[in-house]
């Protein structure tokens, strides 16, 4: 991380107020939802939950899904970036309870900033070192107050880095009561390691520091239990991983196993292509982000097409942060999250599924730490040591 | 340590002129926090190897805070003064090492909940030294040119859409010798204006000829630097205990000998060329990238009046079937679209660096698609949103815009 400002410098600085910016950038989204999709406003709706409305009779299941790598307004919700999200604007937000201003105040790192996604609280640790989140993840609190098993919680995340995600070292938590977590190009790797070939290359494990690969410690997913979970040969994985173009499409494979083999009730996905921003390739950059559109939108088709998930499940979608702005000297505009200015701190927030309103643009503040609190009073478990707090328009 | 305790023999491991910089004003650098010092110290440690607007902002800030009385120096640096620092940071060498510092404050910042603080003291601080000591005005009005899409036959999307608003779109250019064209018109104004590393050539690919006079960097050119960095990197990375952050300050304290430069070139661009190759990412392995970066770079740093960027081919990224095929006897193959659409990107991002210099509202820019009719030029007399049909050479968008 650097600070990337040479404030010694002559460059002309653009001082926005974080908060005029933030306010200014949810306006915007709204605007363009009420004009492009047909949404309402949040506020026009009575306050009665939709969730009691909604009720299922089937057990409730969430899937969270988090890019790790957050997409501008620009790219996205603005006019001139609407070309490259059509499957949200016209199949997903449609349906969704859309919130356009979500704020993440911690460390703008990918793992950091799940691990603060997953436990309600600005995690401080160094992004790029193996260790646990310190605070409970909403998997442990989940399998703790609810009693569930450990299948009924997963984790599907890009990179090594991503491996201990899914429980906390903290005190009366911990190892064996949090969430397994598959990490599908490891899988790979390990599958092709037979070979005579070299395919370290694919172990790339993020864009911000490509040349780096943490090793692995913990209890991660092995390639023997893929047969025996997934039920999926060795060789069919392979055969199948041959035929995707990116590590996404391959996280959305194993998603897609999981679904129909463990049915798990708490599902995390991290999706991470868009991130390959960090090259400074600004088409690679839209590339990404046209090809999470579509897998978000697989998803939601899966989720209908699934017997134990279909009527009874919720989606959240949200980055785990944004990107620097294009004003901003300090930075080099979509390439990095390093300046921690208001685009890069203010996302969005797009929830569907059951007991969800639909076609609703919510305009209030909230952050991100607010993510776990939220699935706690939705589900029925207690995050006691998460920092935020539910999201009225959620319950 | 804390900079009160700061004594001039710590300076002796700086380059000469460096050195005399920091002893010069050691009693100004004795009363500034240490939140800030480490900062302004990476800058005095390459004083040796910086350009001359560089050189010449550094000596005015070190005069004006010199000049500041103990009630201003309070008020200044007031913001940075409350900022917390923990006594690892205190006791790290950040007199040798003040780069590696700032890296290991900003984590620390970052972690403590105080970047935002931190953010808001350095615009303040950058605001306040503006208005006390501001910038020169350029000794002629700044012309920024950028030449996208080489090689690429046909594209149908549109072009220059984030440039629009700010200049003419010109739709029936003649291209014939656009790119030699363009090279006598930067010549020319450095004829006109002789300023050292004050007209810039970058090339994204291979140079084409040009006046001697233009500081030149090219992707091309600095290919067996580029293949040297990556071995350095490759095999740093194997070592025990090596992680990322290891790496970036393996990756700073590279010297152009270090990677193979010719030790009787010019040690100034040797120096800027490997930092852009170190500290920029993408840069060793993408060539728009390599070019956005350096032509960033060279704005901010050199702050030239005139900045002509030919945009090269990227190599295409394979997707991750064709990997799997693990097919390495195939050469890399060029992704010319998606380097037109990142060309595209990077000349808005270099009108942009251009437009934080001093000089703004007369500056002017040109970009065009190189071999074919289209191009956008922005300057005081072109008109913002607008579309020409009527034809134009490459030499009349030139001067109209300067005009």
């Amino acid at each position: 991380m650097t600070l990337g400002s040479s404030f010694s410098g002559t460059f002309k600085e653009h001082l926005t107020n974080p908060r005029e910016f933030a306010h200014r950038l949810s306006c915007s989204r709204r605007d363009f939802l009420r004009n492009a999709a047909g949404v309402v406003l949040g506020s026009a709706l009575m306050s009665a939950s939709p969730f009691v409305r909604g009720a299922a009779a089937k057990k409730r299941k969430i899937i969270v899904v988090t890019f790790g790598g957050g997409a501008r307004d620009q790219e996205t919700f603005a006019p001139e970036g609407q070309e490259n999200i059509p499957h949200m604007l016209h199949e997903l937000i449609p349906q969704a309870s859309f919130f356009t201003q979500v704020v993440n105040h911690g460390i703008l790192g990918h793992y950091v900033a799940t691990a603060s996604l997953v436990t309600g609280v600005y995690e401080t640790f160094n992004n790029f070192s193996a260790v646990p989140p310190e605070h409970p993840t909403v998997f442990e609190y989940f399998r703790k107050d609810l009693k569930r098993p450990s299948w009924d919680a997963w984790v599907v995340a890009p990179s090594n880095g991503f491996n201990r995600i899914g429980e906390s070292d903290y005190r009366s938590f911990g190892p064996g009561t949090g969430a397994r977590v598959i990490l599908p190009k490891h899988l790979l790797t390990a599958a092709m390691s037979e070979s005579t070939t070299d395919y370290t290359h694919l172990l790339r494990d993020n864009y911000e520091t490509p040349l780096y690969t943490p090793e692995l410690v913990g209890s991660e997913f092995e390639l023997q239990q893929m047969e025996t979970i997934l039920k999926l040969s060795v060789d069919d994985f392979k055969a199948h991983a041959k035929t995707l173009s990116s590590p996404d499409e391959l996280s959305m494979y194993i998603v897609r196993q999981l679904m129909r083999q463990q049915a798990p009730s708490l599902l995390w996905i991290t999706l991470h292509d868009m991130d390959i921003a960090h090259s400074g390739a600004y088409s690679l950059y839209i590339e990404g982000i046209q090809r999470t559109d579509r897998l978000c939108a697989e998803l939601w088709k899966a989720v209908q097409s699934e017997p134990e998930y279909a009527g009874n499940t919720t989606i959240f979608i949200l980055p785990d942060f944004g990107r620097d702005s294009d004003q901003d000297s300090g930075g080099n505009g979509f390439q990095h999250h390093r300046t921690g200015d208001p685009a890069s701190r203010t996302t969005w927030m797009m929830v569907l599924g059951a007991g969800i309103h639909e076609g609703v643009v919510y305009d209030q503040p909230m952050q991100s730490t607010d993510l776990v609190p939220t699935l706690g009073a939705i589900m029925g478990f207690s995050p006691t040591v998460a920092q935020g707090r539910p999201v009225p328009e959620l319950l | 340590m804390l900079p009160r305790d700061l004594k001039a023999e710590q300076f002796n491991a700086y380059p000469p002129e460096a050195h005399a910089l920091a002893v010069a004003h050691l009693g100004t650098l004795q009363q500034l926090p240490l939140s800030f010092l480490p900062n302004l110290l990476r800058e005095v440690i390459d004083y040796d190897y910086r350009f001359p607007a560089e050189r010449a902002t550094l000596d005015k800030e070190l005069t004006n805070l010199g000049s500041l009385s103990p009630e201003q120096m309070k008020e200044w640096f007031q913001p940075f003064s409350q900022l917390t620092l923990s006594s690892q940071l205190e006791d790290f060498n950040w007199v040798n090492q003040p780069a590696q510092f700032v890296e290991q404050l900003s984590a620390f910042l970052w972690s403590t909940h105080q970047l935002d603080a931190f953010r808001k003291a350095a615009l303040e601080y950058g605001d306040r030294l503006r208005a006390a000591v501001p910038p020169e005005k350029p000794a002629t009005p700044r012309l920024g040119i950028a030449i996208i899409g080489q090689g690429l036959a046909s594209y149908d999307a549109p072009l220059f859409r984030n440039l629009r608003a700010h200049g003419t779109y010109f739709e029936r250019v003649k291209p014939d010798n656009g790119v030699e064209l363009l090279l006598k018109g930067v010549a020319g104004r450095a004829k006109a204006h002789p300023v050292p590393y004050g007209h810039w050539y970058i090339e994204g690919s291979h140079l084409v000829d040009h006046d001697p006079s233009l500081t030149c960097v090219s992707y091309q050119a600095l290919e067996p630097v580029r293949s040297a960095l990556l071995r350095n990197m490759q095999g740093d990375i194997k070592r025990p205990g090596m992680g990322p952050e290891e790496l970036r300050t393996h990756m700073a304290e590279l010297t152009p000998a270090d990677l193979g430069m010719d030790k009787s070139g010019d040690e100034v661009l040797n120096r800027f060329q490997v930092k852009v190759l170190t500290e920029g990412s993408g840069t060793q392995i993408f060539a728009t990238t390599f070019a956005q970066w350096a032509a960033r770079e060279a704005l901010r740093r050199a702050q030239p009046l005139t900045m002509l960027v030919r945009f090269g081919p990227r190599q295409r990224q394979r997707p991750m079937n064709e990997l799997l095929s693990n097919d390495r006897t195939t050469p890399a193959e060029l992704d010319l679209t998606g380097s037109l659409v990142d060309a595209d990107m990077g000349a808005y991002y270099n009108w942009i660096n251009q437009q934080r210099l001093t000089g703004a509202e007369q500056s002017s820019f040109l970009v065009w698609f190189e071999g074919h009719s289209q191009a956008l030029a922005i300057g005081p007399s072109l008109a913002r949103g607008t579309v020409s049909n009527s034809p134009a050479g490459l030499g009349e968008l030139l001067s109209w815009a300067s005009a």
